[in-house]
């Protein structure tokens, strides 16, 4: 018979073994992927990359249309959706304690957060470029709004209820009204996770293909109006990834890559930000 | 119960108070002096706090809380709907169990609070900072790093922080809500040494545990249970010859 102790030192190192291998396979795949695309897309990084136009298939080029759009268009929606976030998360978590809007709100962002992002471009599609007649930057920036919304509306709530209800209550308890309790302390200590959250929406929309299908489309010609179809890099890489052309092909991995770095970068300055909040 | 000419502050007739159904106050008569530390004692869940944070309308930050009854500040009903309660929590001061400092810098920590309510010049806001941390006996540990972040104190520095706060307003009521509990003996020694010079200006209302801390920093004291307000009175004459064999039962540690 097998002492007690015996036992559950076993169940303790099978568990451990479990959680390990699941952990490795995950990363394996990761890992994966990393290698792929660095060898694949170091080759197409060059300052060629960054100044040139996208070409026509066997000319050289690069994707400096597409950088640009991409830029123009998640500022654009950064810009639209955080002030938007920001205010309806401060709702649910300030004023939402009474009533039934709040739970209906926050039931439909969390419909709104998990809606795949093609329904988002296809809306927009319908109630705007089908109108106006042409894609257009605008349209593109539109549904990458939608989609940072409900991820900032989310973030700000859980991060202002982490904001202990005491340190409310000492801010009310000097006679604060509730508006400058917000805005000067409970904000205030939560700045940091909420602007982890804005960096994540942007991660996050910076690599979205399908709203933008729909909505700027793709333009091989440098132009930054908002008004006109806009290049972007996830669906030039779309397009170039499926050519049968190998130059293009390169291209393509050269943007996949780029757009890692950038979505990288921002989770690593999102992480230090949140250490930094958490040391305090 | 009080000598003769004893201003009264605060007032209870019959008051009751609840959250939701629950019964949590009941009947509640007491007249706290003014310029006089009151204790209110008894065990766990009896009502102390409840009473304490209905003094300032704590419990309108929270849905589902109610009182009947009357309570009056200087004559007049705190109860009142009409009454601003941002200006009674300006006159009615709290420090809490826990140091709760604001994430901002040691200076606009005190600096929130009075710019409520008052327009002040640079200078004169200087001294209302200095001044306030003086009382708080916190000025001489910390007048070199007035822009550092009041969290970078330690816990009964804090503490001292948050009355500071509470002063800087200028408030005629402070209560304190189990100040020392979360802090070690000798902050625990500086912040009664503190109430008993600050009486010389507040009102102060003090909830503890702590029997003895009852018996050294009061004047009167309040002996609470089940929600009910058991005896009051002068704190020496509670401590040595209670009324009630409830209360000689707590002080003794026959229960609670």
């Amino acid at each position: 018979m097998i002492s007690l102790y015996a036992k559950r030192r076993f169940i303790n190192g099978f568990n451990l073994a479990m959680s390990l291998a699941a952990m490795m396979f995950g990363l394996f795949w990761l890992i994966w992927i990393l290698i792929t695309l660095f060898n694949a897309g170091i080759g197409a990084i060059s300052p060629a990359l960054f100044t040139e136009m996208t070409p026509p298939p066997g000319e050289n080029g690069g994707l400096l249309n597409a950088i640009a759009g991409s830029l123009m268009m998640t500022v654009v929606a950064t810009l639209i959706g955080t002030p938007v976030g920001i205010l309806a998360g401060i709702y649910l978590a300030e004023y939402g304690n009474r009533g039934w809007l709040a739970p209906a709100t926050r039931f439909i962002n969390d419909i709104l957060l998990s809606a795949p992002s093609i329904v988002i471009g296809l809306f927009v599609y319908a109630i705007y470029v089908a109108k106006v007649g042409h894609f257009s930057g605008w349209g593109g920036a539109f549904a990458l709004s939608l989609i940072v919304i409900p991820v900032v509306i989310r973030t700000t709530e859980n991060m202002l209820k982490l904001v202990p209800n005491s340190l409310r209550e000492a801010a009310a308890a000097l006679g604060a009204p509730q508006w400058k309790v917000i805005a000067q302390v409970t904000i205030r200590a939560s700045r940091a996770g909420i602007l982890t959250g804005i960096l994540l929406a942007i991660a996050r929309i910076s690599g979205e293909t399908a709203p933008l299908l729909f909505t700027s489309l793709n333009n091989q010609f440098w132009s930054l109006n908002m008004n006109e179809p806009m290049a972007n890099l996830p669906v030039v890489i779309f397009q170039f990834a499926m050519s049968p052309y190998e130059d293009w092909q390169r291209l393509a991995w050269g943007g996949a890559l780029l757009i890692t770095i950038a979505v990288l970068g921002l989770n690593i300055l999102a992480r230090i930000l949140f250490r930094q909040k958490t040391v305090n | 119960m009080f000598a003769d000419g004893q201003k009264i502050k605060i007032t209870a007739r019959s008051f009751n108070f609840y959250y939701g159904k629950f019964h949590a106050l009941k009947n509640i008569n007491l007249e706290v002096p003014e310029k006089q530390v009151m204790a209110f004692i008894g065990p766990s869940g009896c009502g102390k706090s409840t009473l304490l944070r209905t003094f300032n309308r704590m419990y309108d930050l929270y849905p589902g809380q109610s009182t009947n009854g009357e309570l009056l500040l200087d004559g007049k009903s705190i109860l009142d709907k009409n009454m601003d309660v941002n200006l009674l929590r300006s006159k009615v001061g709290m420090v809490f169990q826990k140091p709760t400092p604001f994430p901002m810098s040691i200076y606009e920590n005190i600096a929130f609070g009075v710019r409520l309510y008052e327009r002040l010049s640079r200078s004169e806001m200087d001294d209302r900072v200095e001044w306030a941390l003086k009382k708080a006996a916190l000025w001489e540990e910390v007048k070199a790093k007035l822009s550092q972040s009041g969290l970078s104190l330690s816990g009964g520095q804090q503490q001292r922080l948050c009355i500071a706060r509470s002063v800087a307003v200028k408030p005629d009521v402070l209560l304190l809500d189990e100040p020392t509990s979360a802090l070690d003996p000798i902050s625990t020694a500086k912040i009664e040494e503190l109430v008993y010079e600050l009486k010389a200006d507040y009102t102060i209302v003090i909830v503890t545990h702590n029997m003895q801390q009852a018996a050294r920093v009061s004047d009167f004291t309040a002996y609470m249970y089940l929600g009910e307000l058991i005896e009051v009175g002068k704190t020496d004459m509670v401590f040595t010859n209670p009324k009630q064999k409830a209360t000689e039962d707590y002080i003794t540690g026959k229960f609670g």
